[in-house]
C-alpha cells in the first residue's frame, strides 16, 4: 500500500495518498482547533463551509483542512 | 460540470471555478483514490473535450463589479473576469443544535461520508445516522458498502409523510430504482422514523447518543455521528452580485437566468432537488449561455418532471417543531463564537443578536448558525456582504493598495 508519513501535533501518522488533512488530525488523535470557550472540535461539514476543521499547516494558520490533500513531511498543529 | 461542458460545447471558452480541490462536487467528487462515479467519469471526458479549463481549490470572495469576480487559491489571489456566469453553488446541511454536538465525531451525515471518500477508514466503526432527508438513506447505504456498522438510522419526520412521498415518486421510475436499491442496501440496518438526536456525549469525543425513538429515549455507543436535517442552498454569493433571492431560493426564469443580467444559477440555489434536476438546470444553463436555445427548450419537460420530484420532498421532509427544544440553556448554537442557546433566547432578531453575542460573526459568517436560527427563532438572515468567504489579510491589503490584482480572463461558470 502506497503511503505518505506527516506529523500532527508531533504524532506521526502514515496515510494514503489523496487522503486530507482532516483525516490525518482524525487518525492522530487530534483536534483540528480549540474553541474560544476550550473545547475541542472537529472535522463537521466535511466541505469547506463551516471551518470547524482549520488547522495551522507548516506555520500557516486557519487552513481549512478537509479541503487540503496531505503531502509529505507537513506539519499540522491545532489551530487555538 | 454539466454546465460548464454544455457552454463548452457551443464553442466559448469556459473557465470551471470550483472552491474544492477536485471537480464533480459534493455528489460526485471523486474518492481519494481518484474514482469518479461513472457518470461524472463521463461529464468530465466531456469536459476535457471542450476544453473548459478547471480551476480548482479557487474560492471567490467578493465580487466588487459586474463581470468581475475576487477570489483565492492556497496561495494567491486572482481576479477572474466574465462576460456571463453561470451558478451553481450547490447546498450544505442544515445543522441543528442539540447538547453534544459540537464533541468532535459529531458531524454532518454528508459530512462524513465526505470524510470518508477523502481517505477516513470507517470499516468496523460504529456509527448513528441522523436527521432528515434522503441524503440520511444515501449516506448509510455508502457507509455500509465502505464496512461501517450502522448502529440505527433515525428520521425525525413520521412515516405517514414520507409514504405520501413515496407515492409521489410513482411518477418516477428511475428514482423507485434507486429506492429499492437504497432498500436492499440497508436490509437489516435499523431505520427509524419520528425519531431524532437527544444528546451526544463523550470525554473529549463522542462515545454514545441518546436518541428519541418514537417518544421513547434510547442510549447508543457509537464511534461517529452523521448527523444533518435536509439541506439549505448556497445563495450567498447570488445575494452578493444583487441577484434576487425568493423564500431562501434564487429566482430564475424558464432560461435560468437570474433577476442580475447574464448571471445564470442552477441546481441546489434555486431549489433542493437533488443531482438530476441540477445536472438538467445546468445543462440548460450552459447551452443558453452558449445561444442554443432550441437545444435547451428540448430539456424543459425533463426540468418539469424532476421539479415536481423537487417538490414533494420539501413537503415530506419538513422539520418538526419538538426539535426546537433540543437546545438546553448551555447548548452552543453558534460553534465559531461558542455563543450559548440561554444568550440568543434574549433577542428579537438575528441581527440583534450578532451585534450582541458574535452569534454568527465567525469564519463561517452563520452558514451553520443562521439556518439553525431561522428555525430556531424564525430570525432572518442579514443581507451579504463581501468578503462572503473570509479572505487573508494580505490579499484584502492587496487590492485596497492596487484595486486590480493580476488579470486573468475567464468565461462561464462556477
Amino acid at each position: 500500500m502506497p503511503s505518505l508519513v506527516l506529523t500532527v501535533n508531533g504524532v506521526t501518522v502514515d496515510v494514503e495518498p489523496g487522503t486530507t488533512v482532516a483525516v490525518a488530525a482524525m487518525l492522530a488523535g487530534q483536534p483540528c482547533r480549540v474553541s474560544v470557550g476550550g473545547a475541542p472540535r472537529g472535522p463537521l461539514c466535511g466541505m469547506g463551509i463551516c471551518f470547524e476543521c482549520r488547522m495551522r499547516i507548516n506555520g500557516k494558520a486557519h487552513c481549512r483542512t478537509c479541503q487540503i490533500v496531505c503531502e509529505p513531511g507537513m506539519d499540522v498543529r491545532t489551530d487555538d | 460540470m454539466a454546465a460548464a461542458a454544455c457552454a463548452g460545447e457551443c464553442g466559448v471558452r469556459v473557465g470551471l471555478v470550483d472552491d474544492n480541490f477536485s471537480p464533480g462536487g459534493q455528489i460526485w467528487r471523486s474518492e481519494s483514490a481518484g474514482r469518479h462515479a461513472p457518470e461524472a467519469a463521463g461529464w468530465l471526458e466531456r469536459l476535457r473535450a471542450a476544453r473548459v479549463e478547471p480551476l480548482c481549490g479557487v474560492r471567490v470572495f467578493d465580487a466588487p463589479d459586474p463581470g468581475v469576480l475576487l477570489a483565492e487559491t492556497a496561495d494567491d489571489l486572482c481576479e477572474l473576469q466574465y462576460d456571463k456566469l453561470i451558478l451553481a453553488t450547490g447546498a450544505r446541511e442544515r445543522f441543528l443544535p442539540f447538547p453534544g454536538w459540537t464533541l468532535p465525531n459529531v458531524m454532518g451525515a454528508g459530512g462524513l461520508q465526505a470524510l470518508v471518500k477523502n481517505g477516513l477508514p470507517i470499516r468496523g466503526k460504529r456509527v448513528v445516522v441522523a436527521g432528515s432527508g434522503p441524503l440520511l438513506l444515501a449516506v448509510a447505504s455508502y457507509l455500509r458498502k465502505h464496512g461501517a456498522e450502522l448502529a440505527m438510522v433515525c428520521e425525525q419526520a413520521a412515516w405517514g409523510s414520507m409514504v405520501r412521498f413515496g407515492f409521489a415518486l410513482v411518477a418516477q421510475p428511475a428514482k423507485i430504482v434507486q429506492a429499492l436499491q437504497l432498500k436492499k442496501d440497508l436490509a437489516g440496518v435499523l431505520f427509524t422514523a419520528s425519531s431524532w438526536p437527544l444528546a451526544a456525549e463523550g470525554k473529549n469525543v463522542l462515545e454514545r447518543v441518546t436518541v428519541s425513538r418514537r417518544g421513547k429515549s434510547e442510549t447508543v455507543a457509537c464511534d461517529y455521528l452523521a448527523c444533518g436535517f435536509h439541506l439549505v442552498p448556497n445563495t450567498e454569493l447570488a445575494s452578493l452580485l444583487g441577484c434576487q433571492v425568493e423564500y431562501d431560493f434564487v429566482r430564475v426564469d424558464d432560461f435560468q437566468r437570474t433577476s442580475v443580467p447574464r448571471v445564470f444559477c442552477a441546481g441546489e440555489p434555486t431549489g433542493i432537488g437533488g443531482v438530476e434536476l441540477a445536472r438538467v438546470e445546468g445543462q440548460i444553463a450552459g447551452l443558453v449561455s452558449g445561444g442554443r436555445i432550441a437545444e435547451a427548450r428540448d430539456l424543459f419537460a425533463q426540468r418539469k418532471k424532476l421539479r415536481n420530484f423537487a417538490a414533494a420532498l420539501d413537503g415530506a421532509f419538513q422539520l418538526r417543531p419538538e426539535l426546537r427544544d433540543l437546545p438546553s440553556a448551555e447548548t452552543t448554537v453558534c460553534r465559531c463564537e461558542d455563543v450559548p442557546y440561554s444568550r440568543l433566547q434574549a433577542y428579537p432578531t438575528w441581527r440583534a443578536a450578532k451585534l450582541q453575542t458574535r452569534c454568527g460573526m465567525g469564519p463561517c459568517q452563520g452558514r451553520v448558525c443562521g439556518p439553525a436560527t431561522q428555525f430556531l427563532f424564525d430570525w432572518t438572515p442579514d443581507s451579504v456582504r463581501p468578503p462572503i468567504f473570509p479572505a487573508r489579510m494580505e490579499n484584502l491589503a492587496a487590492l485596497a493598495s492596487s484595486p486590480r490584482p493580476e488579470q486573468q480572463a475567464v468565461t462561464g461558470g462556477h
